[in-house]
């Protein structure tokens, strides 16, 4: 009696290994910064990433049938210490295959070098936009769904070369993103063989620009650059060019685009361009429409958080294993053409054709295309304004 | 015609701007200098009286273009400029009663003052953001521009532009009216005669029958003039935003040491030195000396002595110079 109970448990044990190792669940770490400066966007974020994995989950294709769970942990946004320790305890003690985070550029560095690296996990950013990330070592752990912001100095770029100009002027808000973004278009623009006059910065909250704007007219150019922002000096710097005759019209980086701009201006600044990340891809509407009202969908980098998990657990599909050191080499594969494209909500899809060997085209919620080291090359709605109204010119 | 295109380039980005800005510091400067010479101390409320009087000159000018009424081509504020001066005169009436007097009465040191006038300016800054908020608000209206650059260019067939701004004329004219006024007033009047003296000698003053109590008076009723109107000329000719007359407030007292405190001739002339150094001295001069020497010597870079993020530092680097050499200020005001 007592031998069989012994051999029943031990085949119940066995069993339920047996069970186990069929329905296997692979841990995700969600490191975002739930406490600190965006966490009012955290929230959303998160949400996002643990919807593309229960979507996964419930339609039990990942590694036949693997179940996907997150677990999340707090990056503070700016406490790389807190973040090291975070993202250490998710991969020593929880056991993750793979991160979505984290957030804030500074802790998505620390994290990078110091755990990611050393542990050899794959790192999906959904919200990193430092240009320094580019350069990070990383052997190949670390992707991100957000544009770095150098991305958007070249398609500043091409937006002006495109309309035949040479010489521009340039004036930057005095502060990380300005000179960041002004630093980062000077570089593509002297590379296409445009010629930068002046680049002077603005100190925003001024009441008065025009020396700011004398400057900036005894150096000429067929076009003023304005990296500012619209409420601030941005504005104030195209009114005195307005003003003085110094300037007709203008380019308008992310920072200047809004409806304030043409309540300010009308159809004095005819004839302006920009760009501004927009995209016309169907992805945003589908992801809309399969949130609901669960949380906000057009939160900043809700997209981006969905796609970072989608990502890493179709590439961890296509590896066959959810092994970061196997995976990390397939993320760029499902990211990019060839293959079908694949939106929010057509995980499952996706899956069965990675399965089938066929190959995925991951457009997702915010359109990615991963380019150079694995970042998101970014769309930008270019805008030109026609009496007095922004208006689209195209998708790039 | 280079000759002309490089005046017009000098006129259009140094000269009009740097003499409207000349104005509205030299109307600051002078209720600086004023209180300096009368009431003995460095107010450093100043910048915040002239936001507080713009302040009031803008709801009543809100109210106007609301009622429909308007100044022809000229701006609707002129016609509230008025109640913000009595508005202004309220304020510093008021706290002249509830806090200076107290202070005037003990004979306090003027560094005392000076501190209490500084708590006066916190409060003040602070009334103006509780009252109309920190953000910008636009109340110009009229007539933008007296000739834009456009027009000129098309007229004169030069190709330079030149704009002149109604609001650049309206405040040099509104500038010059006010001096002239200021110094009939203080040459001329029986009040304005016994101020300069009660300034010169207060004790030789109160022998011969001067009534302090009414100088005092006199002083802060022209003091919020000057106040209100050199900020609601500032906010015309740029934009009003209270934050940025407390920045208002350094060049001003540059302006007026530098002409010699107590000195009102002294403050126009500081107000014009400071206004002219800082914009010639951030100019790049590339246009200007483009047109002017022949090809050969034409300069590749910006000719820009200082960048223009220096601004402020340039009135100050003639504060020192002026203090080290000339304590006294241009025009021998009263040591500092």
């Amino acid at each position: 009696m007592k031998k069989l109970l012994m051999a029943t448990t031990a085949a119940a044990l066995t069993a339920g290994m047996a069970n186990a190792a069929g329905h296997s669940e692979i841990k995700i770490g969600v490191i975002l910064g739930f406490t600190g400066p965006i966490e009012s966007l955290t929230p959303s974020m998160a949400d996002g990433a643990e919807l593309a994995m229960s979507e996964v989950t419930e339609s039990g294709m990942l590694l036949d049938g693997a179940s996907v769970t997150p677990v999340r942990a707090d990056s503070t946004c700016v406490d790389a210490g807190a973040a090291t320790a975070a993202a250490e305890r998710l991969i020593t003690s929880d056991g993750v295959k793979g991160i979505m985070g984290a957030d804030c550029s500074g802790v998505t560095g620390a994290i990078l070098s110091n755990v990611a690296l050393a542990n050899g996990v794959v790192m999906v950013s959904p919200s990193a936009t430092s240009p320094g990330l580019s350069d990070a070592e990383d052997n190949g752990l670390f992707f991100r769904t957000a544009p770095s912001d150098a991305r958007q100095g070249a398609v500043m770029t091409e937006v002006l070369m495109e309309q035949g100009l040479k010489e521009v002027a340039l004036t930057y808000t005095n502060n990380d993103y300005g000179k960041g973004l002004a630093d980062a278009f000077q570089a593509e623009w002297e590379a296409a063989g445009g010629t930068v006059t002046i680049s002077a910065a603005h100190e925003d909250g001024k009441a008065d620009y025009s020396a700011e704007v004398g400057a900036l007219a005894a150096a000429g150019g067929e076009r003023l650059v304005v990296a500012g922002y619209v409420d601030q000096g941005g504005s104030g710097i195209v009114r005195a060019a307005l003003d003085s005759g110094a300037f007709d019209t203008f380019h308008f980086p992310d920072g200047m685009i809004s409806a304030q701009l043409a309540e300010n201006f009308g159809s004095e600044i005819d004839g302006s361009t920009g760009q501004h990340p927009g995209t016309d891809s169907p992805g945003k509407e589908l992801f809309a429409e399969l949130v609901g009202d669960a949380f906000d969908p057009s939160s900043p980098f809700t997209p981006e958080s969905y796609d970072a998990a989608a990502l890493m657990m179709l590439a961890m599909q296509a590896a066959g294993s959810a092994e970061p050191g196997e995976y990390k080499d397939h993320i760029m594969d499902v990211a990019n053409a060839p293959g079908e494209q694949i939106f929010p909500g057509e995980l499952a899809k996706a899956l069965e054709i990675i399965k089938g060997g066929g190959e995925v085209d991951y457009v997702g919620a915010s359109a990615v295309e991963l380019i150079g080291p694995g970042e998101s090359a970014g769309n930008y709605r270019e805008i030109v304004v026609e009496g007095g109204e922004i208006t689209t010119a195209k998708y790039r | 015609m280079d000759f002309l295109n490089a005046l017009v380039a000098l006129s259009n980005f140094v000269l009009i701007p740097a003499i409207a800005y000349g104005s509205q510091l030299a109307l600051g400067a002078l209720g600086v200098t004023l209180i300096y010479g009368i009431l003995r101390f460095s107010n450093f409320a100043h910048g915040d009286t002239m936001a507080f009087g713009a302040m009031v000159t803008i709801l009543v000018t809100w109210a106007l273009q609301a009622a429909g009424i308007s100044f022809g081509p000229l701006p609707t504020a002129l016609l509230a400029l008025p109640f913000g001066i009595i508005g202004a005169a309220a304020l510093l009436l008021l706290t002249d009663k509830f806090v200076y007097q107290f202070y005037r009465r003990q004979k306090a040191a003027p560094v005392i003052l000076v501190i209490v006038s500084m708590g006066v300016m916190f409060i003040m800054n602070g009334l103006v953001r509780f009252i109309i908020g920190p953000d910008d608000q636009r109340f110009a209206d009229g007539a933008r521009f007296l000739i834009s650059a456009r027009d000129f260019r098309e007229m004169t067939g030069l190709a330079e532009g030149l704009a002149i701004r109604s609001s650049q004329v309206i405040t040099v004219v509104t500038a010059v009216i006010v001096v002239a006024i200021l110094f009939w007033f203080l040459n001329r009047t029986r009040t304005g005669k016994s101020m300069r003296a009660f300034s010169d000698n207060e004790d030789l003053a109160l022998l011969s029958g001067i009534n302090p109590d009414r100088v005092v008076m006199y002083t802060w009723l022209i003091v919020a003039a000057l106040a209100t109107v050199a900020g609601t000329l500032y906010g015309l000719d740029k934009s009003f935003k209270p934050f940025t007359y407390f920045q208002l407030l350094l060049p001003i007292f540059a302006s007026a040491i530098v002409g010699g405190l107590g000195s009102p001739v002294g403050a126009i002339v500081g107000g014009f030195v400071i206004a002219f150094s800082e914009v010639t001295i951030t100019y790049a001069w590339k246009k200007v000396l483009g047109y002017l020497m022949p090809e050969s010597l034409e300069p590749d870079g910006l000719v820009q002595l200082l960048s223009t993020d220096y601004k402020f530092a340039v009135s100050f680097v003639i504060l020192i110079i002026v203090l080290l050499f000339r304590p006294t200020g241009l025009f021998k005001g009263k040591a500092v």
